[in-house]
């Protein structure tokens, strides 16, 4: 939770006007500019315990996420069967490949590090549940990559995958040895999924900000000779923290 | 604003503590740039593997007795898609975890009738094939236990030839059932079977259900398989072709298929799939976990995470 | 044409396996696995730069 007040301001030097203020527009600028405490959506400092390598294995899987998405674009062009015969092709299939190992190996690392920071203290459950569906998620998207290979690969894992996804009722629907339905799965509908619970992720990883370590105090009540830095704009800057818990489970 | 979370106590709010400078941006570009040259570097050392699919007419010159003894298996119902149950027909119950049996739920949405579909029907297409057109003709003109008579005796006397091999079957009396096996085998070799299978039923052939059903139902494809080390007994879901990592995330999901009960079980597959999503609802609701969401404080990897700020405190 | 397609055909060899009783694991997935744990303890233990101009404020 944040301690900037999630309220109406005005984005010029005029009072914001009263008339209007109702609108459904209104009110979805509200809500968006509420997502996130003002000056936290891209904050150019982060707390002083943001300081381990640990810290940039999530935004190196982001940065994976491009290379995937930007890769698998272009053997759109090409068509399914294109990287086969054709020498580009087969190099951006390797790119797109090698992109998703490293996709997973930067996710799983940032996954160990979030659990062995418990990163989901402090109001910040659906941040880890969001986590963890987004690399379900993944693990599906990258199934069905491997189901459109159009190569002995995907004979052999079709004819595999179909009996687990029957007996629990899913093949019914979900048809892995149906090229055409996996390779819509694949380039749209699953990448458009996981991009949603990505984006729901971030903005909770901006909305409550770093997880403190275990074990730290408020430094506003730790220090109260030094004077208190709050980093947010419009919160007193004297103003103690209050010790009250909003909540008492994880997650609002 | 301070929050208590379930055995933690109050958790401060991030951002009442003292900041330093950290260009998320360039921090973002940086990663950019590295994730970009180690996929390009790694594709341009190591490139990908793509192990060419096989062809039904691959099948059919490099294991012929597996063609015919699969074609006179989808005749006796005796092949896995034959006996498979929802979603693809009624001729097996499916798999059941307990009481409670999830396959045979939807019904069935993918209808493939394996004689008909997987043999028959290509067989018919022979028009200028005069000893297949009889042969299918004699056996639709026969009652079912007539059928369901040549077409095991057939499977079972291929499976006592020496090397299942079509041409030292021993006398008996099997019916068109040969003649028909002997037509699938001459469309599969001719290259027109995958086309048959495929795209009977529409002109874009974008669904490939039945020539996967058909090529499974034999042993060629596992045989291929496992010598690559893909077999679901040999870690396989986690295996690619050739000397590639494959999906090693799976890790989880394929150590069960190794180990007892779930090694030997009819109801392998829903199991480990029950078993998978439980855990993984379990794995998405660690935060609300009693003992669970308080162990990493017991792990004390956090104090090497944290060890300049613990030590500047 | 056709010679050339059942070559190109013919089934890549497979890579190396370790096996440990029950545990088999293809060397390629062994490789990927070690170096992710070695990536992790390494981000752990190794300092994060910082120069004293970025500290506290």
């Amino acid at each position: 939770m944040s301690r900037a007040p999630a309220s109406v301001r005005p984005t010029s030097a005029e009072p914001a006007p009263r008339r209007g203020s109702d609108t459904w527009t209104a009110a979805l600028t509200r809500w968006v500019e509420g997502l996130v405490p003002k000056g936290q959506w891209l904050p150019d400092r982060q707390p002083a315990y943001v300081a381990s390598w640990i810290y940039v294995f999530g935004v190196a899987c982001l940065a994976s996420l491009v290379v995937i998405i930007v890769s698998g674009l272009v053997l759109t062009l090409g068509g399914v069967t294109w990287w086969h015969s054709n020498s580009l092709g087969h190099f951006v299939n390797s790119v797109h490949l090698w992109s998703v190992e490293l996709f997973f190996a930067t996710m799983v690392i940032h996954l160990w590090g979030k659990f062995f920071m418990a990163s989901w203290r402090g109001n910040r459950g659906l941040t880890w549940a969001t986590g963890a569906l987004a690399f379900f998620g993944s693990l599906g998207t990258a199934f069905t990559g491997y189901l459109i290979q159009t190569n002995f690969d995907s004979q052999w894992i079709s004819t595999q995958a179909k009996d687990g996804l029957n007996a629990a009722g899913i093949g019914a629907y979900f048809n892995v040895m149906n090229l055409g339905q996996m390779v819509l799965w694949h380039v749209s509908l699953l990448p458009l999924v996981v991009g949603g619970i990505v984006v729901v992720h971030l903005v909770l990883v901006r909305r409550r900000g770093v997880a403190p370590p275990i074990g730290a105090e408020d430094p506003a009540l730790s220090t109260a000779d030094e004077p208190a830095r709050p980093t947010t704009p419009g919160t007193p800057a004297t103003a103690p923290v209050p010790a009250v818990p909003v909540r008492q489970g994880p997650e609002s | 604003m301070s929050a208590r979370t379930g055995g933690w106590g109050i958790t401060p709010d991030s951002h009442a503590f003292p900041t330093r400078r950290y260009d998320l941006v360039k921090e973002f570009v940086i990663a950019l740039a590295v994730v970009t040259m180690l996929s390009v570097v790694a594709a341009l050392v190591f490139s990908s593997p793509d192990d060419p699919a096989i062809s039904l007419q691959q099948w059919a010159r490099q294991a012929p007795a597996d063609v015919v003894a699969t074609a006179a298996g989808e005749l006796a119902g005796t092949t896995t898609s034959a006996g498979y149950g929802a979603p693809y027909n009624t001729a097996g119950t499916g798999q059941t975890l307990g009481p409670v049996n999830l396959q045979t739920l939807p019904g069935v949405t993918q209808p493939v009738d394996s004689a008909k579909d997987l043999v028959l029907d290509p067989v018919r297409t022979l028009t200028s094939d005069a000893a297949a057109v009889a042969a299918v003709r004699v056996w639709e003109a026969a009652s079912a236990d007539r059928q369901q008579a040549w077409a095991t005796a057939y499977s079972d006397a291929l499976s006592k030839a020496p090397d299942g091999d079509p041409a030292k079957v021993a006398a008996g009396d099997y019916g068109p059932v040969p003649a028909i096996a002997a037509a699938e085998l001459q469309l599969a070799e001719s290259g027109s079977l995958e086309g048959l299978l495929t795209s009977r039923t529409s002109f874009f052939g974008v669904d490939s259900t039945k020539a996967l059903l058909l090529l499974a139902d034999g042993t060629h494809l596992e045989d291929l398989a496992r010598a690559q080390n893909l077999g679901g007994d040999q870690w396989g879901i986690m295996n690619e072709t050739g000397n590639y990592p494959g999906q090693p995330w799976l890790w989880l999901y394929s150590l069960w298929y190794q180990v007892p009960p779930f090694a030997t079980s009819d109801n392998a597959d829903i199991q480990v799939w029950a078993l998978m999503i439980l855990l993984s609802i379990g794995f998405i609701c660690i935060p609300w976990i009693p003992g669970l969401r308080t162990l990493p404080r017991h792990l004390g990897v956090h104090r090497l995470v944290w060890r300049s700020w613990n030590h500047r405190r | 044409m056709i010679t050339q397609f059942l070559a190109a055909s013919q089934p890549v060899p497979a890579g190396p396996v370790v096996q440990w009783g029950w545990l088999t694991i293809t060397v390629a997935n062994l490789v990927v696995i070690l170096l992710m744990i070695v990536v992790f303890m390494l981000a752990l233990v190794l300092p994060f730069p910082s120069s004293r101009e970025d500290e506290d404020r």
